[in-house]
């Protein structure tokens, strides 16, 4: 059963139902991805903003374009943002909404109206945050370090935290749905090992949101308490210890970083294998190293602390663990390249991304193993290198994950293709202008230059100029997705069901899908990623 | 979920324990049983937490996915109770100047 | 290769033939069935959550209360253990009563659930009666952290003042004392109107013996709520 370029013409979710209030009031999780797809972008914008006045400060050594506290507040509204606003919900909250459901052959998540209220509640904490951006922003650093945040701090702490203790509660949420549809509402056939990876990769993710979430709300909490009623948690002043507070938000803030990363790797295995249209590589093995890094990634964060005066004990024991959980994010890049090997490959615009990630997403991850061991951290703790080693995961890795899944997926969620040379183009932009950015950063650190200070010594200036000159690359190449992708939806290439030729159930129905996703349920016979020698690859 | 109707005399039973076990943790704390006190009141917390989660819960009759759950979360926390602990144990056995300011005891005046 | 394949499939081979009709499913599920187990693991997954959520206060109880061993025994001396006790007997009950509200459901007893479910309520109302009792108590024994933490108040027994000390690592103890129990007493006030709603429902008779998830939903959360004070009666009352 084909459909080629009627979908976008049929009834599908987009056109469902029309007016503001039908979508505010969706229960439908495509749709409902699309309102996520929205403000995601809009944050994402906002936390650029920040970012651009940093490194625009940051081309003369004397900080002569913001003050010392205005600054401050550009790099800690630049973190909140991107992490909780952008990083954490991009991947889950628009791809995996939208896609497992598809994947799994289910007619929606299994809480339709609860994955509308994480939407509101994210809305609502973006809302509190940026009233404390307009009401004179927060200084503190997105790490919110006591006692600085909770007593000496002059800034909007309190309603950013508010917001973030908010927005939490739609990652939990969001995680929770998954778990449940995960496990209760697969199609006949689809066993837990015919999941496609990026199914896995969520159900991991999943685990992390519920489990690390609630400890760094119930900080926030704290934090605020301590600020606006005085009780006394971290407070040197009472005998409160100001490292127990970095322990509940690090507990945390480590295994959101695999929040991040874990989807995106979801992403980069469903890439890899369409475009170069074979199976993967050890599959029991790659779903398998998702759930160790949800496990092990709860274990070493204290690899943020190890200059804060934590034991050198608990240290050398972080250190070894933090080891330990590179090797199941080493085999995934592995397995994703021995799945490249004698595979048919087509170099459209996301096979580029995925391209840029297995590079990217290396060196970070080399970059970390440096962090991970005790004696090396010491001299590069809160430098530049630390900057350049997240950006590389965040950015070089997981940005990059999800502006190739956004450009596969953008025919299934809008029926119209994007333009594919506007889309190289950006890729390229994004991986030249990524990397001019940020390689000079991890010179920087090394050569000594602080993180957080709006001045530096002279010696710096030239890899910070580049630094910078790299950065407005970077900007142009998100921009320009911003547009072709606007543009798409009236001028693009109406496609049918399966424009890449791609396995996996949520190629099986129309582009865009029906609102139930598929006209009867789906059942499963095969295995993940069943390409064969006779395939036609789509150029 | 099982349909698992719990006759009430169970309820009943579990509840009985409960109000004996408040008692005992009442009864042991005036007995002061000094370095076992702490242990005791928290073996017999649990031991009453485990009866509200099998019976009144219906873990006992549910299924293996459930009860997974439910052992997860207290897992996580002893992971962050268990490696927290540890810093603050070995402060100051490595490297003196991590160690922490004094405790306060009631004989200080 | 074959493609995956469509088919019908609708639960109808289901051996609860009607479950389609029932006015409460959910057509994104197979079967009520399957919405039944889905609603139960969503709440037990809920609830993992809430044990991490507490966790970090239990985590900073943890370590003040070795740091300070002797504060947090003064400071607990200060709390009346008999109405510590009285709540924990009361709150257990409460939790029996919520066991009889959903022993009734699964039996189809209508007027039976909702008396379970009121005197659940009442039973949790008392134990925040008593708190706001011990919350007020506090209040004026200038206990509650801050400026005036440790303060001579206006009829104690000179003999009472608090030494010098004590004051400031007391203030960590009634720091974990209020935010303890405040978070949980905030739990049990949220609990409160969705059992009410609950028991409204159940009054009209929306529950039966084939349908009855959000009374054993909200019984879940109850014996979550009952079991967190379970641990901080000994842990803030019973000290030493």
């Amino acid at each position: 059963m084909t459909t080629t370029s009627t979908g976008a013409e049929r009834r599908n979710y987009l056109n469902a139902s029309e007016g503001l209030l039908s979508w505010l009031l969706t229960t439908d999780h495509k749709r409902i991805a699309i309102l996520y797809l929205i403000s995601v972008t809009f944050m994402f914008f906002l936390g650029g903003f920040f970012a651009a006045g940093v490194r625009l400060e940051l081309l003369t050594p004397r900080g002569d374009l913001l003050e010392a506290d205005t600054y401050n507040k550009f790099f800690t509204l630049h973190g909140v943002f991107m992490v909780f606003f952008v990083l954490i919900p991009a991947i889950p909250a628009i791809l995996g909404n939208f896609l497992i459901p598809l994947m799994i052959g289910a007619r929606d998540l299994a809480f339709p109206r609860i994955n509308l209220l994480s939407w509101y509640i994210y809305v609502l904490g973006a809302a509190f945050t940026i009233v404390a951006m307009i009401s004179g922003g927060v200084d503190t650093g997105w790490t919110f370090y006591t006692p600085y945040s909770t007593i000496y701090s002059n800034s909007a702490v309190l309603t950013a935290g508010v917001g973030i203790f908010i927005t939490g509660f739609s990652s939990i949420l969001t995680g929770l749905n998954f778990i449940v549809t995960i496990h209760k509402m697969r199609a006949p056939g689809l066993t837990w090992f015919r999941l496609p990876l990026f199914v896995w990769a969520h159900y991991a993710t999943s685990l992390i949101q519920i489990l690390g979430t609630p400890v760094v709300a119930v900080t926030v909490l704290m934090v605020a308490a301590e600020r606006a009623f005085h009780l006394g948690f971290f407070d040197p002043r009472v005998g409160g210890d100001p490292v127990l507070f970095q322990h509940l938000f690090w507990f945390y803030s480590h295994p959101a970083v695999y929040i991040m990363i874990l989807p995106a790797m979801g992403v980069i295995s469903e890439l890899v294998t369409a475009f170069s249209r074979k199976r993967i590589f050890g599959y029991p093995v790659v779903a398998i190293s998702s759930l160790s890094i949800a496990v092990v990634g709860f274990l070493v964060w204290g690899h943020h602390m190890y200059v804060a005066g934590q034991s050198a004990y608990a240290g050398m024991v972080f250190s070894f663990l933090s080891f330990l959980v590179a090797i199941p994010s080493a085999i995934k890049t592995f397995n994703w390249t021995a799945t490249l090997y004698k595979g048919s490959i087509s170099w459209q615009a996301p096979m580029l991304y995925v391209i840029g990630f297995l590079g990217l997403f290396t060196v970070g991850g080399l970059t970390g193993i440096f962090l991970a061991s005790m004696g090396l951290d010491v001299h590069v703790h809160d430098t530049y290198f630390v900057v350049a080693h997240f950006h590389y995961i965040m950015v070089g890795g997981a940005i990059m994950a999800y502006m190739g899944g956004l450009h596969f997926w953008w025919p299934k969620m809008t029926g119209r293709m994007y333009p594919e040379w506007w889309a190289r183009v950006s890729a390229v932009l994004v991986f030249i202008g990524f990397n001019a950015t940020f390689f000079p950063q991890f010179l920087l650190g090394y050569l000594g230059m602080p993180r957080r200070y709006h001045a530096y010594v002279g010696e710096f200036q030239v890899l910070n100029v580049f630094s910078t000159a790299g950065a407005s690359v970077l900007g142009v190449g998100y921009l320009l997705p911003m547009v072709y992708f606007l543009w798409s939806l009236k001028y693009g290439e109406v496609v049918g069901d399966n424009p890449f030729g791609a396995k996996g159930l949520e190629w099986q129905t129309s582009s865009p899908p029906p609102v139930e996703n598929f006209p009867e349920q789906p059942r499963v016979t095969e295995e993940a990623y069943a390409y064969s020698e006779s395939e036609v690859g789509h150029a | 979920m099982s349909d698992h109707v719990v006759p009430v005399r169970v309820y009943l039973a579990v509840f009985a324990a409960l109000m004996v076990l408040t008692g005992l943790t009442v009864a042991v704390w005036r007995m002061d049983l000094g370095v076992f006190a702490t242990p005791v009141a928290l073996g017999i917390a649990m031991l009453k937490a485990v009866l509200v989660i099998l019976y009144f819960m219906h873990v006992k009759y549910n299924d293996k996915l459930t009860k997974l759950v439910a052992a997860s979360g207290f897992f996580f926390l002893v992971i962050l109770f268990g490696i927290t602990i540890l810093d603050y144990w070995a402060r100051g056995r490595l490297n003196p100047e991590t160690r922490l300011p004094g405790a306060v005891h009631l004989e200080d005046k | 290769m074959p493609e995956a394949a469509l088919q019908h499939g609708h639960g109808e081979e289901q051996a609860d033939g009607h479950a389609q009709t029932h006015p409460r499913f959910a057509h994104h599920f197979e079967s009520l069935e399957n919405q039944k187990e889905s609603a139960s693991l969503g709440m037990w997954v809920f609830l993992a959550q809430e044990v991490m959520f507490f966790g970090g206060l239990f985590m900073a109880y943890i370590l003040y209360r070795n740091l300070y061993h002797g504060a947090f025994e003064y400071g607990s001396h200060l709390l009346n253990w008999k109405l510590g006790f009285f709540n924990t007997i009361v709150l257990i009950g409460s939790s029996v009563t919520m066991a009889m509200a959903v022993h009734s459901a699964a039996l189809g007893q209508r007027t039976r659930i909702v008396g379970w479910l009121l005197a659940t309520i009442l039973l949790g109302s008392v134990f925040l009666g008593v708190k706001v009792v011990e919350y007020t108590e506090k209040f004026h024994h200038n206990l509650v952290p801050g400026e005036t933490f440790g303060l001579p108040y206006e009829g104690m027994d000179p003999h009472h003042a608090m030494p010098d000390n004590m004051r400031r690592p007391t203030q960590v103890y009634y720091s974990l004392y209020f935010a303890m129990t405040g978070l949980h007493a905030l739990h049990m006030i949220i609990g409160i109107p969705i059992l009410a709603g609950i028991a409204w429902f159940a009054h009209k008779g929306e529950y039966s013996a084939r349908f009855h998830t959000p009374v054993e939903l909200v019984g879940l959360y109850w014996h979550f709520v009952d079991i967190v004070w379970i641990f901080l009666f000994p842990l803030l009352y019973l000290i030493h």
